[in-house]
């Protein structure tokens, strides 16, 4: 399998430390990956983006310029992926933040209200779990079960509380309950 | 001998080192190696060792120099821009037989260029580059993890034959977070043996001294030609490459680095399509696997090499074949990392021309 991933949105909406928590799960399955952070002249408030690649083969390179799946967590991120998403890929949106859909019909789109579940949950810090959750039901390339596993690893200082938030809103992502 | 860890290229240099022993690190900001200072600022405290930030590139080397100088192992990082500014300091301590290590993150260039990863300082690297007769021992990492364990191999080999070493890296390893397990025993600098140069209390032995000045007639030409002799047993002795599928292929990629990357990507598609290749990845630049590629220039129709750069790469990969295969070219300059599919392209066209004209392009 291989399973190539760019998150996107607002710096401070947790884009780099999806994509770390999403390669530290891929690693504790076993799984050959990478983390791959843009850092360019980005700011405070401006955008954020990563690739991640988990893969049963050696990863070759750590930039992912044909996404299988993209999600994107704000507006300004639609229209810089979506013509990179691969034919065939995921585009999962975060509905809560942006309002534009995608004009290509050969990607399938998943819309998920990611600020919305974590509103809900009183944690609007987590709405890229909610993201996640959705990707791991969309892709099958992780389940939640190995994202929460990471968490602790990823999240060293975050309270046990914190992170049973963080699991239900992948789950809430992921459409379960 | 460790757990799998999930690291940032710049942290692994950094905490490889640390577990090599290092316990003196001095640098200066600079895309894309921030990390390695970083990391050195909190860890170097936590075994007893010191990291200074620097006023500048230039002091940063020459503290180097001061460090190294009393048998501490020692280490700097900066990026192209900033490893030019050192290279005086590094000639210097090559004059001196110091064992400095360093580690160039290199990004796009010339001049202050971009931040991307880049190959550009290939020759600055394997040439010497500061002033005078020198080499430098140079490694070329193309995963986190032998960034990672890289570090103790420089340090042994700086002190074993007393040069300056470095790792010859990029902006792309140095960002990417990947598992790595660090696969030595942690150092403890105090079990190593002082070396019989170095400085520091020299109450009941003779003084040392440490430079890279003689005007006596004739004695530095002595000099030099001493530690000529130690340059050509780094070249008999230390070499290190891995080469891939090479056995069967009718032609042979030669990369380094994260180009390898590229390039493994490209015999994968290759294969597949019946395409005899393989893959030669010189782990050492300098010394250089001359010999190996010699040897496999009688096996083989033809080379390509793959390099972020203008060409440089293919200048030793042609001394080293001694034109008895052609040896063609694919150069991106200045902060790209070429895709699978363009090498794949190369690949055919290179295998097409034959015996003929090179092939050398840039998109």
């Amino acid at each position: 399998m291989y399973q190539g991933i760019r998150i996107s949105g607002f710096g401070g909406q947790g884009i780099i430390s999806s994509g770390v928590l999403l390669a530290y799960a891929g690693m504790l399955d076993g799984k050959h990956v990478t983390f791959f952070p843009s850092y360019g002249a980005e700011m405070r408030g401006g955008t954020a983006n990563c690739s991640v690649v988990i893969s049963s083969d050696e990863v070759t390179t750590p930039v992912v310029s044909q996404p299988d799946t993209v999600i994107v967590m704000n507006e300004p991120s639609l229209a810089k992926f979506e013509p990179l998403v691969k034919p065939g890929g995921v585009m999962i949106i975060n509905e809560s933040l942006v309002k534009s859909r995608p004009k290509r019909t050969d990607i399938k789109v998943v819309l998920v209200a990611c600020n919305r579940i974590a509103d809900e949950l009183k944690a609007p810090k987590i709405a890229n779990m909610a993201a996640l959750g959705a990707f791991c039901k969309q892709t099958g390339a992780l389940s939640i079960e190995a994202i929460a596993k990471a968490m602790p690893k990823v999240f060293k200082r975050a309270k046990p509380e914190m992170l049973e938030l963080n699991v239900q809103a992948l789950r809430k992502g992921a459409g379960l309950n | 001998m460790s757990e799998k860890l999930l690291m940032k290229g710049n942290d692994a240099l950094a905490e490889g080192a640390v577990r090599a022993g290092c316990r003196f690190f001095a640098g200066y900001p600079i895309t894309p190696q921030n990390e390695v200072p970083e990391y050195m600022s909190w860890r170097q405290p936590q075994v007893g060792g010191a990291f200074v930030q620097a006023e500048s590139e230039v002091a940063a080397i020459n503290m180097l120099y001061g460090a190294a100088a009393t048998g501490t192992r020692s280490m700097t990082s900066s990026s192209s821009p900033g490893i030019s500014l050192k290279q005086e300091g590094i000639s210097y301590a090559a004059g001196a037989d110091l064992p400095i290590f360093f580690v160039n993150v290199a990004r796009g260039g010339p001049g202050l260029g971009n931040i991307s990863g880049a190959q550009g300082d290939y020759f600055q690297s394997v040439r010497g580059g500061g002033h005078g007769d020198y080499r430098t021992f140079v490694m070329a990492p193309y995963s986190v993890e032998e960034m990672g364990n890289f570090p103790l191999h420089c340090f042994e080999v700086a002190e074993k034959y007393r040069v300056p070493a470095m790792i010859l890296t990029d902006g792309v390893l140095g960002q990417m977070m990947e598992p790595l397990e660090f696969k030595f025993p942690e150092v403890d600098p105090k079990t190593l043996k002082e070396p019989d140069w170095a400085l520091g209390e020299c109450k009941g032995r003779k003084n040392r001294l440490v430079g890279s000045y003689d005007l006596v007639e004739g004695k530095l030409e002595h000099v030099t030609l001493a530690r000529a002799k130690r340059y050509a047993q780094i070249e008999a002795e230390e070499v290190l490459f891995e080469d891939r599928l090479c056995a069967d292929a009718d032609i042979v990629l030669v990369a380094y680095g994260i180009a390898a990357r590229a390039c493994s990507a490209a015999v994968k598609m290759a294969r597949a399509e019946g395409i005899k290749v393989g893959l030669f990845r010189p782990i050492t630049l300098w010394p250089f696997p001359k010999r190996q590629l010699r040897e496999l220039a009688d096996r083989v129709q033809a080379f390509l090499v793959v390099e972020m750069s203008l060409g440089q790469l293919v200048d030793d990969v042609r001394l080293a074949v001694e034109f008895e295969a052609p040896v063609h070219l694919h150069a991106r300059p200045s902060g790209v990392t070429p895709s699978g599919e363009e090498i794949l392209k190369k690949i055919k066209e290179a295998l097409k021309a034959g015996k003929g004209e090179p092939v050398c392009s840039s998109r």
